[in-house]
């Protein structure tokens, strides 16, 4: 424990029970779509899933997947660490721009990237199609927290390796590399969570995984036992690439040790020969992953000229957006403050279980929870089938482990001392919490609120199965109208949900910059 | 401060949407709603629905989606269901329906305004509008001399890589559901078979025509309405492809007849069954005569827009709607390895 009581984060070791029951009926809920596969699985006997699951289309599938995560995931890692090293750690010109430009990717789902890129090169398609699209829309999930590290490395370690003869390239693979393990460990794994979960990118281009085979079955059969079947392989693999996750993530950490305080690393030069190769390969990347999308919606849009503006309906999609956006993410945040407040204050193993459940459950892609909620509604719970608490649900079952990484990075930042000192003051306790270790987790959790936010408007799947009659959202809209090749028409709402996103994208920015890693 | 305006911005956002989808359910006197499981094409139903608001005041909501996964959340919701009018683009997914014994008998006057072929002898469904078969070819990929005789010429080496469908939409699943009842569960099983070496699939017949038009692919199978409804828009999907009507009553002249019913759970019968008796009305399938959907009428003897080649010229083979059996279709396909 420190010395000096203002800095202690963790409490004394009594769990506060209430707060514990909310956080195991969080979990519990948000175990549900899992319990659900497993169980559709036994309901359907060993010897029909066998049949279902041992024949040649899921092989093929199969293989479509595997070969996607496998191209794709060290594409992406090239990338985004190429791009947070020239950003941060050189002195490419532009640095500053550079830095919010390749975030903004984020901002155009991947839907909206592949109905771009199929707008541009009509031809694209199969695997190559989908390494593309995927890699340009997914890149800045390992780009941001390796920047995030990169910024906070000590340079100490590097200029030693140096002065002990090593090269500039030795220095970057033995220890820059290592110490952006965890960064990159938790950026891959991102990546590979949204690829299995990506429908909407994947039918532009006529790729087939196992969440367009999935939605394929739910098309044919609503909830059949194919597509239950398809499922559990869907949340095997995720639970295979959490598992390997861990392992790459390992346990070691780095810290420094021995007196002093780490400083800013100096940026490198890059001087005549590298800039200009630096500059393309920076300029290339922003225009594929988001020239490209930006001006294939504006062609659309002067093609199709004030016609498609149909304000009724662009009004009516956008104001309930908006409100599932908003009670998505305020929900999202309040069902995932008690277990964030356990694993800060009260940290152990039960905290630690609590949040590997979240996490399991949030890698299952959106279909699968959609299924699940559909499922238990219209059986158990009938009242809610087809109504807005549920689709509310599915964002949180969703969303809950996002929020999470940003509320714990905030409560981490209240320590417990200064609402401690608050109390001695003769404010009630429960007024210390909010006057206190609430605002000072504010900004944290207006990003966890801007990242459900950004999750909410590009969610596609699970909003299509759960809404209720007469709902429209900017992604169902885009989607009926891209669906029937009526390209034009679906452009205003592309550029709409990008026009959204992109506020979020900057808070999420700005706040990656203050704590390292996901 | 900040967080007093937060809490009212997330109020502002649940009454929000709290707002927007509740308003269906409460018909407290004045204007009636009745919900719609809508399968048709959404531009499709919205005239009719516009139209039989304006003359009935009675206003419609509608839930999209494909045939088979409205038919097959029909019957998962039970005798629950919110939907009091069930409308398709084929048959399977209302035999579907009708077989889990959903369906409320149709009204006589509402019968008597489509002829008996299209439309099931129970009387639990009728028919609103159909769609015909045709091989939909690039004009400058395929000769007249090389177009197929039958749909079942399809699985042959020849014609590897040389045309595409979208089997897992229902529209093409219900071609696949006549080849069953017309030729048996081993015919289509090796057609399936050989269409899965030979065919490339896309999402939706609108792909199949774009592909088609843009020479990826020489020819494929899909329903009329897309090319005249391209065509009578900018053409830019179809200008390069012809259409070739099987005829002869082959597999490949299949008719497809869309369905509409009204639920038994509905508590809204009469409103449901007005809403029936207008679509397959005069004034209902005079849409399908001079709206854009380019689509057959069948119902109080209007004849369909000029054109298209009328619907006895198709020599279309004599299907029993009923009949046409999804689940097994579905069955079928995913052994093929097609789904």
């Amino acid at each position: 424990m420190d010395a000096n009581p203002s800095r202690r984060v963790t409490a004394r070791p009594h769990l506060p029970v209430v707060l514990a029951a909310l956080a195991v009926m969080v979990v519990a809920a948000a175990v549900l779509p899992l319990g659900y596969v497993i169980a559709a699985t036994i309901d359907t006997g060993w010897s029909t899933a066998a049949a279902l699951l041992f024949r040649p289309r899921v092989a093929e599938l199969l293989t479509n997947t595997v070969l996607l995560v496998v191209v794709t995931v060290p594409i992406c890692v090239a990338v985004g660490v190429t791009a947070a090293w020239l950003v941060e750690r050189t002195q490419v010109p532009g640095a500053t721009v550079w830095a919010v430009l390749l975030a903004a990717p984020l901002a155009v789902p991947a839907f909206v990237n592949s109905y771009s890129w199929v707008t541009a090169v009509p031809s694209l398609g199969g695997l190559s199609g989908g390494v593309l699209i995927a890699s340009l829309s997914y890149f800045p999930l390992v780009y941001i927290p390796a920047a995030a590290t990169l910024r906070r490395l000590d340079p100490a370690v590097e200029e030693s390796a140096r002065a002990l003869g090593a090269t500039p390239w030795a220095v970057f693979f033995r220890i820059v590399l290592p110490q952006l393990r965890v960064a990159l460990a938790g950026g891959a794994l991102l990546v590979s969570l949204h690829l299995l979960a990506e429908y909407g990118a994947f039918v532009f281009i006529r790729f087939d995984t196992f969440t367009t085979a999935i939605f394929e079955q739910y098309q044919s059969t609503f909830n059949g036992t194919a597509a239950t079947m398809l499922a559990g392989v869907l949340v095997l693999l995720c639970l295979t690439l959490l598992v390997i996750e861990s392992v790459v993530r390992g346990s070691a950490r780095y810290a420094r040790i021995g007196p002093g305080v780490a400083r800013r690393a100096v940026p490198a030069q890059l001087g005549w020969r590298y800039t200009p190769i630096s500059l393309l390969f920076l300029a290339l990347v922003i225009v594929a992953s988001l020239g490209v999308p930006i001006v294939s919606v504006f062609r659309w849009l002067a093609i199709g000229g004030w016609a498609v503006w149909n304000w009724d309906v662009v009004g009516s999609t956008l104001t309930q957006t908006l409100g599932f956006g908003l009670a998505g993410a305020a929900v999202t945040c309040v069902l995932a403050f008690p277990i964030a407040w356990i694993s800060v204050r009260h940290p152990g193993r039960f905290s630690r279980g609590l949040e590997s459940s979240t996490y399991i459950s949030s890698s299952l892609p959106g279909i699968v929870v959609a299924l699940a909620l559909v499922t238990v509604s219209i059986r158990y719970l009938h009242p809610l089938y087809q109504s807005v608490p549920v689709v509310i649900a599915a964002y949180a079952l969703l969303f809950v482990p996002r929020a999470l990484v940003n509320l714990r990075a905030g409560l981490a930042q209240a320590p417990v001392g200064l609402e401690e000192a608050a109390q001695s003051l003769g404010v009630a306790p429960l007024t210390a919490i909010v006057r206190v270790t609430l605002r000072l987790a504010a900004p944290a959790t207006a990003a966890a609120g801007a990242l459900v936010f950004l999750g909410i408007v590009t969610e596609l799947t699970a909003t299509l199965l759960l809404a209720p009659t007469g709902t429209r959202t900017l992604s169902m809209q885009f989607w009926s109208l891209s669906s029937e090749i009526d390209y034009a028409g679906a452009a205003p709402y592309a550029l709409i949900m990008i026009v959204l996103s992109l506020p979020m994208t900057y808070v999420l920015f700005n706040q990656s910059k203050k704590a390292a890693g996901l | 401060m900040g967080l007093l305006s937060g809490v009212a911005v997330v109020a502002a956002a649940v009454l929000t949407v709290s707002g927007c989808s509740t308003s269906s359910s409460d018909d407290s006197g004045g204007a009636q709603t009745i919900t719609v499981y809508n399968a048709q094409h959404e531009s499709l139903t919205q005239e009719w629905v516009n139209a039989f608001t304006a003359q009935t005041g009675i206003k419609v909501e509608m839930r999209n989606g494909s045939d088979t996964e409205l038919g097959n959340q029909i019957v998962a919701e039970g005798n629950k269901s919110p939907a009091d009018v069930f409308l398709t683009e084929n048959s399977p997914a209302m035999t579907l329906v009708e077989r889990a014994g959903l369906f409320a008998h149709v009204n006589q006057d509402v019968l008597e305004q489509v002829p008996s072929q299209y439309r099931p002898s129970s009387g639990n469904w009728t028919g609103i509008g159909a769609r015909s078969t045709v091989f939909a070819y690039n004009k400058k990929k395929l000769t007249e001399a090389q177009l197929p005789q039958s749909l079942l010429d399809l699985q042959a080496p020849a014609w590897k890589n040389r045309w595409a469908a979208s089997p897992s939409g229902a529209d093409f699943q219900a071609i696949v559901s006549a080849v069953l009842e017309l030729k048996g569960a081993d015919v289509t099983r090796q057609w399936l078979a050989g269409m899965k070496d030979n065919a490339r699939t896309y999402q939706g017949n609108g792909a199949v025509l774009k592909a088609i038009n843009a020479g990826q692919i020489p020819a494929g199978v899909i329903y009329h309405y897309y090319w005249f409804g391209d065509q009578a828009k900018t053409g830019e999907n179809s200008d390069n492809v012809s259409l070739h009507y099987f005829k002869n009553g082959d597999p490949g002249a299949f008719v497809s007849v869309s369905g509409g019913g009204v639920l038994k759970s509905s508590r809204k019968q009469a409103a449901a069954q007005q809403f029936l008796k207008f679509i397959t009305g005069q004034n209902g399938q005079k849409v399908l005569q001079t709206g854009t959907s380019f689509e057959y009428p069948v119902g109080s003897g209007v004849t369909a827009n000029p054109k298209l080649v009328p619907l006895p010229d198709l020599q279309a083979p004599a299907v029993d709607p009923a009949k046409l059996n999804s689940p097994q279709v579905t069955e079928l396909m995913t052994t093929a390895g097609l789904l």
